[in-house]
């Protein structure tokens, strides 16, 4: 089965990402492609590369940048939930004036046609709620 | 984007407090204009989100009742709202501002069959 998943909580605030995760390895485990994930809401924070965790807690970040490389899954981060939050990459930097750009690679801004179409390519859409 | 796939939302928190209802409504915009069949279906806390009359210059809000008047425009028609949600919020159709069809639980459930994708905030 093809699946797609929508991850609108932020790390480290609520569970969503962290389950999200765990979801995502069991369907790839259980033979299922993932065939996107969409960052949206709160859930954009997942792709900034400035978080550090505490030491003994998993690093949600590195985690979904290992997992989309290892199994090629498109990881797109919605554009306007995203730069009202601060997540932007160098082409926002430079496009609103801002001194750094914090997109973690294996991550890309894109619009919430991405979305549309992850739910056309997809068998199953899962949204991890905030 | 050839596809058109019946895409359902269900919007279940109340207008103000949290970005996520206007974020939902933000899905439902995208999907129209990508030709996909939206229906939506506000349901407990999200009936709130139909009321009349909002005003939200005051705490510095977008007025998400605009934003709804806008689901016509983009040939949004399938809106609609749990009756058991409005009556426990004693309302009825005449406090909302979108035209809407009331359905029950049963119908609700059929709406979610209908659907390819269901996306739920």
């Amino acid at each position: 089965m093809i699946i797609s998943v929508v991850i609108l909580g932020a790390p480290y605030s609520t569970q969503a990402p962290a389950t999200a995760l765990r979801f995502a390895k069991s369907a790839i485990a259980a033979g299922h492609t993932i065939h996107r994930i969409f960052f949206y809401h709160d859930g954009v924070n997942c792709a900034n590369e400035l978080i550090i965790p505490a030491q003994d807690e998993i690093h949600l970040p590195n985690e979904w940048q290992s997992i989309a490389k290892e199994n090629t899954i498109d990881m797109v981060v919605c554009i306007a939930s995203a730069i009202k939050r601060g997540v932007i990459d160098p082409t926002e930097a430079s496009r609103y004036e801002k001194p750094a750009s914090n997109l973690k690679d294996q991550f890309e801004i894109s619009g919430l046609g991405q979305l549309v179409d992850a739910s056309i390519h997809s068998d199953r859409v899962i949204t991890f709620g905030p | 984007m050839s596809v058109q796939k019946n895409l359902l939302l269900i919007c279940r928190k109340a207008p103000y407090g949290n970005a996520l209802p206007r974020e939902a409504i933000d899905i439902a915009l995208a999907a129209s204009a990508f030709d996909q069949n939206v229906s939506l279906l506000f349901s407990g806390d999200g009936v709130w989100q139909l009321l009349k009359q909002q005003k939200s210059d005051s705490i510095n809000s977008k007025n998400h009742g605009k934003v709804l008047s806008a689901l016509a425009l983009y040939g949004i028609e399938n809106i609609y709202v749990d009756n058991d949600s409005l009556k426990q919020r004693n309302l009825s159709k005449d406090n909302l501002l979108v035209d809407t069809k009331s359905v029950t639980i049963n119908e609700i459930k059929a709406l979610c069959n209908n659907c390819d994708t269901i996306f739920n905030f």
